[in-house]
């Protein structure tokens, strides 16, 4: 039995051993926890066959499901999902500790979405077929949109049915395309699926091509979120639950930005890189226009919450610079945003928990009340603001390398965010945590013992995917390498080509320098 | 050699008082913090001495720290003559500024904080010294900016030690914008951050006389070291950087973090020699900057703003050297310099520390009898400064000025006014605090032993660190700046004996001639710093904050697209209606139920289908 079966069904089963307990038993918080961390303990098994191998799948399941529409259970692991699978599997069980702090009732049906939740992602960064990656994208949103609609903050019923419906809508669109490539080429199976357009035996007009690319598209722009499709996520990450909010920014939104990577790349490569041009320009309005809207904000998580919008712009940048530099940021992004943004959103948790307000105004000085809060949010957003060290760096600065490498005037405004980042997080932080207390902030109680065990874990991946990437870029490496081979796009040649000596001919009238573009080296791809 | 070390004993100082320091006793804290900082200098001793003459750089590789496609970012340390020098000032006056910070900062509160920080600071200044590579010589860059972010607001109980210490970060980060674009184009053009692959891949090409790609990513690089290094239009946050404790002023405001840009542009020497076009924006910013700020330094009335006003007039001089051409001598500066503007601080310390935190120059006064050493040893920094041999500072403004002279004349004659208006000042500062009477309330006593001793090794290193001819030594690296001029000199030394002159006359013989040019137009418009801070608010900030509040959240955000998207939602009411009604507790639970058994069905289908 496959290592990634188990991983996957451990969570699904603590889901319904949940089910069996009594509503309010002291149980539910144990018993989630053991399945969730019995879950990562094993996914740790998953990185050694996917180390070693990078470009293949490792730990496959794959079983004929439906034999009439030749739907394959089939699921695996690579150097592109290996790291989403771990991210998934360390901060679920994470997520489990921290809400037995921050949701007060009717907790074990709490931990039970939960774990439903961590059952659908994995599912969806491991599936190999469309049909199986459409169920999971599904089954994640469900439990989501419960645990926002059920325990989230005043305005939660209108924030989950518009979170819902905006998801659904792209959604549908994504199964449109999924059903309508799946017919034509006779299988959801994805493996066999990209086999067939590698070797020409199923082919997809350049129309055909960018409807489809553009269904897919809309799903996954909704999720990560790209501008403009992002007015969901303020309001979504400011009324969620603390713990909702955490895997919302941390896990789910690499579903997108995972599935443009993995299936829209491949699938339609003519499309994709037709569209890499507007995408790009999207991503870098994203990027600015989240940081400014995250300056003038009051709330501590809508800020966030547009910070993400603004990090997650560079990730879709990295994805549609089609440069190598830019897909292993990308993918590396995704993680250590994962971990920077989880780690701020637990401990404005905790600072919700402790005033009752997540207004940033509510607070004010509290750092001498709370020390270790003070230092954990300052560690997480060093992180956040891209401190080299910390993780977030490596991962925009290869971003920001690949958009570089592509059009270096990309590159240009997408470091304006980098600017505006130290604004908005340092701002934040002297009006919640410096200056002089407030009678009713001089009272905040420090982080427990309780409180501080989710958060080192945190402190330390963010360490360690600063300082020591090795271990984590190598597999994404030889995998992104492999994957725009195979969406015939890799332009590392044109990189080797500009040796020493190189001296570019001609500078822009701007004075910024005439790199080639991605346009011009496809165009000449495509003539051959 | 493992000159890893070098950086790693600071590094542990930081984790065991940043980690333990509350629970430790002040002992103990001191011991790790300076024990740390001194075995750091001890082992750079040894590795110079062991590697002594250094002809060749000495390269160690560690690991990759990042490795993507055939781009490969190595964590690999380099020491050359010009490291060499970096080390020994950096650990140097690192480790005299440690001793002296546990007597002053003896009475404060966070005492464990403060070392962690200046320890960590330490660290990556080491690194930023030490490496190989662009990218982790920015490592170092955006770790200094760091600690000197939590440094100036260290007192983070007043507002405006946690603004000053936003501003420098921003404003460094504006530079870093400059600077991380620089390394993009060097990727784009030569698909490498080493400095010995780039300066090989440079050596053979030809000079840009207009400007060209080359010439950009100088410009661009110079951009961070703007911002680092203070000069303008981004020297903005250095005089408000003295908000963080006086230590702080001393070694991360003055000897070394803000000379990083200089030290950056004196290592990228491969690159700026290939474009005269951007050395003469190099030369023309610094000089600019160095009487700029001189005359701002005129009329300030905090003694720390004096001298922060001081140290970017002295970076410009450096860069002036640099951008003329005369590398070494801009390196020779910035040592000299951190051995007497360290002592300006310092000694400027001692001094608030004897008055009770007063640093209002109008309320000193006579304060020579109270801290005799404190006095001395303020004068041997003053002279040095001034550029009156054989102090420190002369030996090393004269080389950059002749170079300047053979570069361009009226560059010269420039440098030489400034350094009439440095002279004038610092004499300003200096007459106003040590002669005439006391005119504040507190009872001036001298400094505990351990400030004034590092006091009296920086007044001996000031007076007679010149010696050490820094071109010489940086001979191998960089074209020995020529020619002697006696007429240069005199002319250079005459300025700064007229400043002296004039101060002594106007703040110590007829304070009351000074009093009277309070009245002018002139006078208002230099005091309040030209006014460019408000400048930068009108055009900048407030626009910013206004437009992202008003037109892009109020307008964009919540009316064009989200009104967009609730009027397509509207038509769709059908389905929110519907899901609305999941919000009940029991039909969520039954949803929950719907949920499990339609996946169970899907299991079953998929374990059946398997089975055929």
């Amino acid at each position: 039995m496959s290592l990634l079966l188990i991983v996957l069904f451990l969570p699904l089963a603590g889901f319904f051993v949940l089910q069996f307990l009594p509503k309010e038993s002291k149980a539910a918080w144990p018993t989630a926890l053991v399945f969730s961390v019995a879950a990562f303990l094993v996914s740790l098994g998953l990185i050694a066959p996917a180390a070693e191998s990078p470009t293949q799948q490792s730990s496959i399941v794959d079983t004929l499901w439906v034999a009439s529409a030749n739907i394959h259970f089939h699921l695996a692991v690579d150097g592109i999902n290996i790291w989403l699978v771990l991210l998934t599997t360390l901060l679920l069980p994470i997520g489990i500790w921290v809400s037995d702090t921050l949701v007060k009732d009717r907790k074990k049906t709490f931990y039970a979405l939960l774990l439903l939740f961590e059952f659908g992602l994995i599912g969806v960064f491991t599936a190999f077929d469309l049909f199986v990656f459409y169920v999971f994208w599904e089954v994640a949103l469900v439990p989501m949109y419960l645990m926002v609609g059920g325990w989230g903050g005043a305005r939660r019923g209108y924030a989950a049915v518009k979170f819902f419906v905006y998801t659904m809508s792209g959604s549908v669109l994504m199964l449109a395309g999924i059903i309508y490539v799946a017919t034509k080429a006779g299988t959801f199976d994805y493996t066999q699926i990209l086999a067939a357009l590698t070797s020409g035996t199923v082919t997809l007009t350049s129309t055909e091509q960018i409807l489809l690319f553009l269904g897919f598209f809309a799903a996954f722009a909704i999720k990560v979120p790209v501008f403009p499709l992002h007015t969901w996520l303020p309001l979504t990450y400011s009324e969620a639950p603390a713990p909702a909010t955490f895997l919302l920014a941390a896990v789910m939104s690499k579903m997108g930005a995972y599935g443009l990577l993995r299936y829209c790349l491949p699938l339609f490569p003519t499309a994709a890189h037709e569209s890499a041009s507007w995408i790009s320009v999207l991503a870098i309005i994203g990027i600015i226009y989240g940081a400014l809207l995250a300056i003038v904000q009051v709330n501590i998580k809508k800020l966030i919450g547009y910070a993400s919008i603004s990090h997650l712009g560079f990730v879709v940048l990295g994805i549609f610079s089609m440069q190598q530099q830019g897909a292993d940021g990308a993918l590396f992004q995704m993680v250590a945003h994962g971990v920077s943004t989880g780690a701020l959103f637990i401990l404005a948790g905790y600072m919700e928990k402790r005033r009752d307000s997540t207004a940033i105004d509510d607070f004010g000085g509290i750092a001498t009340a709370a020390p270790g809060l003070a230092t954990a949010f300052m560690i997480a957003l060093l992180a956040s603001v891209g401190l080299p060290t910390l993780c977030n760096f490596v991962g925009e600065y290869l971003i920001l390398q690949g958009a570089a490498l592509a059009k270096f005037s990309w590159a240009v405004w997408a470091a304006i965010g980098v600017i505006l980042s130290a604004v908005y997080m340092l701002w934040l932080y002297q009006r919640a945590f410096l200056g002089k207390a407030a009678p009713e902030t001089a009272l905040v109680p420090d982080l427990t013992r309780k409180e501080w065990a989710p958060v080192i874990p945190l402190i330390v991946m963010m360490v360690w995917l600063g300082c020591y990437t090795n271990p984590f870029l190598r597999p994404i490496t030889a995998a992104t390498q492999h994957l725009l081979e195979q969406s015939k796009m890799n332009l590392e040649l044109k990189v080797q080509n500009v040796g020493p000596g190189f001296q570019p001919a001609d500078a822009l009238p701007g004075g910024v320098l005439s790199v080639k573009t991605v346009a011009d080296h496809t165009e000449a791809a495509h003539g051959r | 050699m493992n000159l890893w070390l070098i950086p790693l004993f600071p590094l542990i100082g930081f984790l065991l008082n940043g980690l333990f320091g509350r629970r430790l006793s002040k002992p103990v804290v001191n011991l790790i913090a300076v024990g740390s900082v001194a075995l750091s200098f001890a082992y750079v001793v040894w590795v110079l001495s062991a590697l002594y003459p250094i002809a060749a750089p000495h390269s160690e590789s560690y690991f990759s720290w990042i490795q993507s496609g055939s781009l490969r970012i190595g964590f690999d340390l380099t020491v050359d003559r010009l490291t060499a020098v970096m080390l020994i000032v950096v650990t140097g006056v690192g480790l005299l500024i440690h001793i002296y910070s546990v007597g002053y900062m003896a009475h404060e509160g966070g005492y464990y904080r403060f070392f962690s920080y200046l320890n960590l600071f330490m660290f990556f200044m080491l690194v930023l010294v030490l490496a190989s590579n662009f990218l982790l010589l920015f490592v170092g860059w955006e770790g200094v900016g760091l600690c000197s972010y939590l440094l100036i607001g260290f007192y983070f109980l007043e507002n405006f030690a946690n603004d000053a210490g936003k501003k420098a970060f921003i404003v460094n980060r504006i530079g870093d914008f400059g600077f991380m674009l620089g390394m993009l184009l060097l990727v784009v053009t030569f698909h490498s951050l080493d400095f010995g692959q780039l300066s090989s891949a440079m050596a053979n090409m030809g000079v840009e006389t207009s400007a060209g790609p080359l010439t950009l990513i100088a410009l661009l690089l110079f951009v961070g070291a703007i911002g680092k290094s203070a000069q303008f239009p981004l020297y903005v946050w250095l005089p408000d950087a003295m908000a963080g404790p006086t230590p702080v002023s001393a070694l991360i405001h003055a000897a070394t973090m803000v000379t990083a840009g200089v030290y950056m542009v004196a290592r990228a020497g491969f690159l700026y020699s290939h474009t005269p076009v951007a050395m003469h924006v190099v030369a023309l910013i610094g000089l600019f900057t160095a009487a700029f700020a001189a005359t701002i330094g005129l009329a300030q009335t905090d003694i720390k703003k004096v001298f922060a006003y001081s140290t970017v007039s002295q970076l410009g001089y450096m860069f002036l050297g640099l951008g003329v051409g005369a590398y070494s001598t801009g390196i020779y500066h910035l040592m000299t310099h951190a051995f007497f503007k360290a002592l300006l601080f310092l000694g400027a310390g001692s001094v608030i520390h004897g008055i009770a935190g007063e640093q209002d120059l109008r309320h000193m006064g006579g304060l020579r009898k109270a801290m005799p050493i404190t006095f001395i040893t303020l004068l041997a920094a003053s002279l040095a400064i001034s550029g009156i041999p054989p102090f420190a500072g002369y030996f090393s403004k004269d080389a950059i000025l002749l170079a300047t002279y053979q570069y361009s004349p009226w560059m010269f004659w420039i440098g030489v006014i400034t350094a009439g208006m440095t002279a004038f000042y610092v004499f300003r500062a200096f007459f106003l605090a040590f002669v005439g009477s006391y005119r504040g309330h507190h009872h001036p006593h001298e400094s505990p032993l351990v400030m004034t001793v590092p006091l009296i090794v920086l007044a001996v290193l000031s007076t007679i660190g010149g010696f050490f001819d820094v071109t010489k030594w940086l001979a191998p690296m960089y074209r020995h700046p020529e020619g002697e001029n006696v007429s240069l000199v005199i002319l250079s030394i005459a300025a700064g004996v007229i400043g002296i002159l004039l101060a002594a006359y106007m703040y110590w013989l007829k304070p009351a001639v000074a009093a009277s040019m309070k009245e002018g137009a002139l006078y208002r418009l230099i005091y309040n710093k030209y006014y460019v801070d408000e400048i930068y608010n009108a055009l900048i900030v407030k626009p910013i904050e206004i437009f992202s509040r008003f037109v892009l959240w109020k307008g964009v955000d919540d009316v064009v697209i989200d009104g967009a998207v609730d009027a397509g939602s509207r038509r769709i009411r059908g389905v929110g209606t519907v899901l609305r009604h999941m919000q009940s507790g029991t039909i969520r639970n039954y949803a929950t139920w719907v949920m499990t058994g339609s996946l169970l069905v899907l299991i079953l289908l998929g374990l059946v289908g398997g089975g055929r």
